[in-house]
């Protein structure tokens, strides 16, 4: 069951705003990770329920696309972009000593959920090639010492 | 409001516009929000109040001019004098000299008139130069003026043959003609009939479409009116990418405004003509641009394509009949429809009229978005419009059509970019995407990065591309690995060739190109890391060189 709270009401009403159309599921889908930061199997069972649709086909939804998160990132983001330009400016190295330094592989985050290490494939910024994006900042031009820098600082100033 | 109130409020705003002296033009798309953009604008508009010129300059947030390395770009009209890498720090010092003292800060204008001069600008018409968050902007520019004139003036039979007249294809990718699709929806039976607008780009390394959408919205949306007055569709989708959250915010704004112009909705500029759109969020999966898939993902489930006949022409959406187009193509219409086909059919070659955006990125001087007319060769695009490799190195190869596209030799760099002659040489013309190597790049590992990135797209419904490729990648592993047989090469060759004819949709038919073209314009390469275990450019058997070195 979804806890009853003020998120599950925003997710309530964007599912009826698309007045529960089968054909609205991906943006249903987008709305609950907007609200929800992830979706869980709890949430994804809840929008089936909601909209009337076998669980499978809404897990099958939701494990298709790229996009939607099915697990729950760490406290702080790094997302290094695997778009053609940034793989032929390198961006392999950069992804690579990030996951040295902070000992975690791509994909998955550290044990104390402080930092997650996430690729995507193209963010559009190819003429700044390569871009890592920490939080919410994109790194364009990026280099290992500026990434890592940033990295160091994010973890600093969340632990202070 | 009527058709003919299109003009006036044309008239309206370019008198407005006039009484200004100057205009501020401040890249705010994508390419240059996450590099201050928003606080240059910020500081522009202060600027002017600060030297009190706010009477004579205006200000203006506008989509993207072109230059994607230089950012945050900046361009003062009249004379477009264009300034890169503009910070907050900068702008007194253009607001004072430039603006106040009429003395343009040299110093600080991008000088490349070679990146410019080649290009010609039909479907970034207005990219750069409006504002994409006002209708007036581009009504000012003859906007919604075909849009008009078609409702007045032109039976839908007569906009269809403007656009055969035209010669215009399809910018998705596979180049299908637009006219001839047009009239197979027109002629399909069944109601309603829908559109789609396709919005994806899911290729990696591309951002026309984005671009495109940031830039100038309405010149979509009027494609699609026109789209849907030719064919008798009365809903449009727009497919976009939720990773392009600012297009997406553009396109929303397009729509109400549109809509409260009376250009959306029961009826549209007082006609009998009724339209509507909606936006459809895609959520990262490339397959989705196949033309059932998309289907699939509108309608709300897994993207996966399914075998045609029947095509979506006829059976498209809920069964009914559905015309899918590139956005690109649809920005082209209004033009079609104001100058006439005869004209757009001059430009660009016979076969291939008008012109095409491409992202223009890798080991390149002059990176970014450009549109030049078909035919223009690969090397005056790489060279002149790229300003050639850059730190020095040499040329290796380009990439030319996305993930599933050729990686074509300096040979071939004469090659006019065409859809026919990019898929002679086993290259595609895809959604328009140009990346650059140079000699530092390997092309064994360039072709298992594609490879690997079409394993990871594939839908799983059909065998060869399912199957077919995980082994080709697991031939790649071991040839990158250190453990290649000879064998590996014929293996290679024959599983893509497999893979290329026997998958359902694009993506697996195309999915081998970078492996058959590398195979046949790099064997050397190959060979090389087989034989004598060597990767020139210093990418491979890294694994095996860390246990030797510990």
């Amino acid at each position: 069951m979804l806890k009853e709270d003020n998120r599950k009401a925003m997710l309530e009403k964007a599912m009826k705003e698309y007045d529960y159309q089968e054909s609205a599921l991906l943006e249903i889908l987008h709305k609950a990770q907007e609200i929800y930061g992830y979706l869980d199997k709890n949430l994804l069972t809840h929008v089936a329920k909601t909209l009337d649709l076998p669980p499978s086909h809404v897990f099958g939804v939701a494990t298709f696309y790229n996009f939607f998160r099915l697990r729950a990132p760490g406290e702080h983001v790094v997302t290094g972009c695997f778009g053609t330009a940034c793989y032929v400016k390198e961006v392999e190295e950069i992804v690579s000593a990030v996951e040295q330094e902070f000992n975690l592989k791509r994909g998955e985050s550290t044990p104390d959920g402080k930092l997650s290490l996430f690729m995507t494939r193209c963010i559009g910024a190819c003429a700044m090639a390569p871009n890592i994006i920490v939080d919410d900042e994109v790194l364009g031009k990026a280099t290992k010492e500026m990434v890592l820098e940033k990295i160091h600082r994010a973890l600093g100033g969340a632990a202070t | 409001m009527k058709a003919a109130d299109i003009q006036k409020i044309a008239e309206r705003e370019l008198d407005f516009q006039r009484g200004y002296k100057y205009r501020i033009n401040v890249c705010c798309s994508s390419g240059c929000v996450p590099f201050g953009a928003l606080k240059v604008l910020k500081a522009f508009e202060d600027a002017v109040k600060e030297f009190g010129v706010q009477k004579e300059c205006k200000v203006a947030r506008t989509g993207c001019v072109g230059t994607c390395s230089v950012g945050p770009a900046v361009v003062v009209e009249p004379g477009d004098y264009l300034y890169q890498s503009v910070t907050p720090e900068k702008v007194r010092q253009i607001v004072r000299d430039h603006i106040a003292l009429d003395l343009p800060v040299r110093e600080q204008l991008y000088r490349n008139e070679a990146y410019f001069k080649k290009q010609q600008r039909l479907v970034l018409r207005n990219a750069g130069t409006i504002d994409p968050y006002r209708i007036e902007d581009y009504i000012a520019m003859a906007g919604y003026f075909a849009l008009s004139k078609c409702l007045t003036a032109m039976t839908p039979k007569d906009v269809i043959n403007e656009v055969l007249a035209s010669g215009l294809r399809g910018r998705g990718g596979a180049g299908f003609p637009t006219g001839q699709k047009w009239n197979l929806v027109a002629a399909a039976h069944g109601a309603p009939k829908y559109i789609i607008a396709n919005l994806d780009e899911g290729d990696p390394g591309v951002f026309a479409n984005r671009t495109l959408a940031e830039a100038d919205p309405h010149a979509i949306l009027e494609g699609m009116l026109i789209a849907g007055y030719a064919t008798g569709a009365e809903k449009g989708y727009i497919y976009i990418r939720a990773e392009y959250p600012l297009a997406i915010q553009t396109l929303k704004r397009a729509l109400s405004q549109a809509r409260s112009f009376g250009l959306l909705g029961e009826s549209v500029l007082e006609t009998s003509f009724k339209f509507d759109i909606e936006l459809r969020f895609g959520a990262g999966a490339f397959v989705a641009g196949e033309e059932t898939a998309i289907l699939a993902s509108v309608e709300g489930r897994r993207a996966m394509p399914r075998p045609r006949p029947p095509y979506p022409a006829n059976s498209g959406l809920w069964g009914k009949p559905t015309l899918i187009q590139n956005v690109e193509t649809l920005a082209n219409i209004p033009l079609i429809v104001l100058n006439g086909g005869a004209w757009f059919a001059k430009i660009g070659t016979p076969k291939c009229s008008g012109t095409k955006c491409f992202s223009l990125t890798g080991k390149i001087n002059n990176p970014g978005l450009i549109e030049v007319p078909m035919g223009i060769t690969l090397r005056e695009v790489v060279f002149e419009i790229g300003g050639g490799i850059s730190d020095g190195r040499a040329f290796k190869a380009v990439l030319v059509g996305g993930p599933s596209g050729g990686c074509l030799p300096e040979a071939l760099l004469d090659l006019p970019i065409d859809y026919d002659s990019l898929t002679r040489v086993g290259a595609i013309m895809g959604s328009g995407g140009i990346v650059v190597l140079d000699d530092q790049s390997c092309m064994v590992d360039t072709a298992k990065f594609f490879t690997d990135f079409c394993v990871d797209e594939s839908c799983g419904r059909c065998s060869p591309c399912r199957a077919g490729l995980p082994e080709v990648k697991q031939v790649f592993d071991g040839i990158t690995g250190g453990t290649g047989k000879a064998e590996d090469l014929a293996t290679l060759e024959k599983s893509s060739v497999y893979i290329r004819d026997a998958s359902l949709c694009g993506l697996g038919q195309t999915a081998p190109n970078p492996v058959i073209t590398t195979l046949r314009y790099f064997k050397n390469e190959y060979v090389e890391h087989i034989v004598e275990k060597k990767c020139r450019a210093g990418k491979c058997f890294k694994n095996k060189r860390k246990e030797e070195t510990s």
